[in-house]
């Protein structure tokens, strides 16, 4: 992943934080970490200033750590994974995953919100009288084949009905 | 090899040549990527899985008017030259038909093939809704996959986000889901040089293009196709004007290239085309690369009114036929590369005889 602010190099920061209870998070390369005040690396000549940063640097590394082994409760994917194939698991992953997706949309696609045609599921009854009808047509396939006809007129009678 | 005709069309209706600017524009594509809700999508699935969903969207498809009269092709139970010849008609993805796969084709993998529509199963995203025409026709192809959309989404359950709107695998395809697509002949932008310019212009105005074969494809034959490159953030209906606004403006430049170049330099185009000709018609060997550029060079001839006598609909034929998997199989059995040259050459020279008759 890039760095959000320059977006040359790889993001090795993770930073989160809370204004007016929303939640942002920013992936930052070092030097744009840096330039923000976050130090995070311990080879700083500055000792006073390891003092003063180390528990900062080991927030956000956990942090990254923390956001990379979470894992999709639904596909169990995780951010790591993603990184890696590109491919998210499940629609699921969406909620999961809302910040860093976020993000990446705006990235992706200069915006992160659907403007496209809206969709309601159908409900659920319907969708249980279409899978009926599939078993139904499976039985009158599998009684034509058996030859059982009388059989296979009740099935086609129910069948009509339903459609 | 499984029977072709069963195929609605062979599934090469979008040929003919018939559409609106039909010598430039080739065929126009509207694909939907689409995911059943309450599984995991296809890359995270399992074979069980991916057979319930195909079972499921088999169901509702009988209810569905934009596909009856359709076929469904379980693609995993194809070997895999069939597999290679329904990728090179274009009906099914190089995804789909599991080409660089080393197990082939995954388990529960389907095409729908109904008449100028279809549906991929277990493809990238659960489902991929296409619609094909022949020459430039955005609004039709968008017009026929709307209404397939809207009758298959009633019956099958889609994944959908109120603010992410339809989600799929890859967030490069999150919010419409749509991928609008024109393939789009320039050989006169290619000649003059013009094209890079062309193509950055596509790619500030939010589109981008490939080869004739989609994704990671090259370009061969100055064959290009266009297509929307963001899919979130607008509407179908604003990315379909867009993409059309400016295919337009590109069919006129290439207009206007090959008015120049027919001005500035009509010998020399000619005498380059009329080569192209002559070896197409007397080459005894032609490998697939020389037998695309070859096409293009008469192609363009059949345009400017050089060559007459030779359909569109022909050259569209040629293109898909000198194909290795077509070659195999009209030749029917498996060729070396060696023999699919031998065979390719035979072919477009039988061909342009048929057609221009044995003195031309």
């Amino acid at each position: 992943m890039l760095c959000d602010v320059c977006r040359e190099r790889d993001a090795t920061v993770t930073l989160t934080h809370a204004v007016k209870g929303e939640v942002n998070v920013l992936h930052l390369c070092q030097r744009c970490a840096a330039d923000r005040g976050i130090e995070t690396s311990i080879t700083t000549p500055l000792k006073n200033m390891i003092a003063d940063y180390l528990p900062a640097v080991q927030a956000s590394q956990a942090v990254t750590a923390q956001l990379d082994s979470m894992r999709c409760a639904f596909c169990s994917m995780s951010l790591a994974d993603f990184r890696e194939s590109g491919r998210l698991g499940c629609a699921s992953c969406y909620t999961t995953f809302d910040q860093s997706l976020r993000a990446l949309l705006r990235r992706v696609h200069g915006n992160a919100k659907h403007a496209g045609r809206q969709y309601d599921a159908p409900p659920p009854d319907l969708l249980h009288e279409v899978t009926a009808l599939g078993e139904l047509r499976e039985r009158l396939r599998r009684a034509i084949a058996q030859e059982e006809f009388e059989q296979a007129a009740q099935l086609r009678d129910q069948i009509r009905g339903m459609e | 090899m499984f029977d072709l005709s069963l195929l609605p069309d062979g599934g090469l209706g979008w040929l003919d040549a018939s559409g609106d600017q039909a010598d430039v524009v080739l065929s126009t594509r509207v694909r939907l990527a689409r995911n059943v809700e309450g599984y995991a999508f296809t890359g995270r699935s399992r074979e069980g899985e991916r057979l319930r969903i195909l079972a499921q969207v088999r169901d509702a498809a009988a209810g569905v008017p934009s596909l009856s009269g359709g076929v469904l092709l379980r693609v995993d139970e194809l070997d895999s030259d069939d597999r290679r010849l329904l990728h090179e008609r274009h009906v099914i993805s190089r995804e789909l038909a599991g080409l660089e796969a080393s197990s082939g084709a995954r388990g529960g993998a389907a095409v729908y093939v109904g008449d100028g529509v279809g549906v991929m199963v277990n493809e990238e995203d659960h489902l991929r809704l296409q619609s094909v025409r022949s020459g430039f026709a955005l609004e039709p192809a968008f017009a026929a996959i709307s209404r397939l959309d809207e009758e298959l989404g009633r019956r099958v359950p889609y994944s959908f986000h109120k603010e992410f709107g339809f989600l799929t695998a890859c967030p490069t395809n999150t919010g419409t889901g749509m991928r609008a697509s024109v393939l789009i002949h320039l050989p006169g932008l290619v000649l003059t040089k013009e094209i890079p310019k062309v193509l950055v212009g596509l790619q500030q105005m939010g589109l981008t293009y490939r080869g004739l074969y989609g994704e990671g494809s090259e370009v061969l034959g100055s064959f290009f196709q266009i297509s929307n490159q963001t899919t979130l953030g607008r509407s179908e209906e604003e990315l379909v004007d867009h993409l059309s606004n400016v295919v337009r403006h590109v069919i006129q430049r290439e207009q206007e290239a090959r008015r120049v170049l027919w001005r500035d330099a009509g010998y020399i185009i000619e005498d380059k085309l009329w080569r192209a000709y002559g070896t197409l018609r007397f080459a005894r060997s032609l490998t697939f690369e020389d037998a695309m550029s070859l096409l293009s060079g008469v192609r363009l001839a059949a345009g400017l009114q050089l060559i007459q006598g030779l359909s569109v609909y022909t050259l569209n034929k040629l293109l898909i036929f000198s194909q290795p998997a077509h070659l195999a199989w009209s030749e029917g059995h498996e060729l070396t590369d060696a023999e699919a040259d031998v065979a390719r050459a035979r072919f477009i020279r039988q061909a342009l005889i048929d057609e221009m008759g044995p003195i031309q």
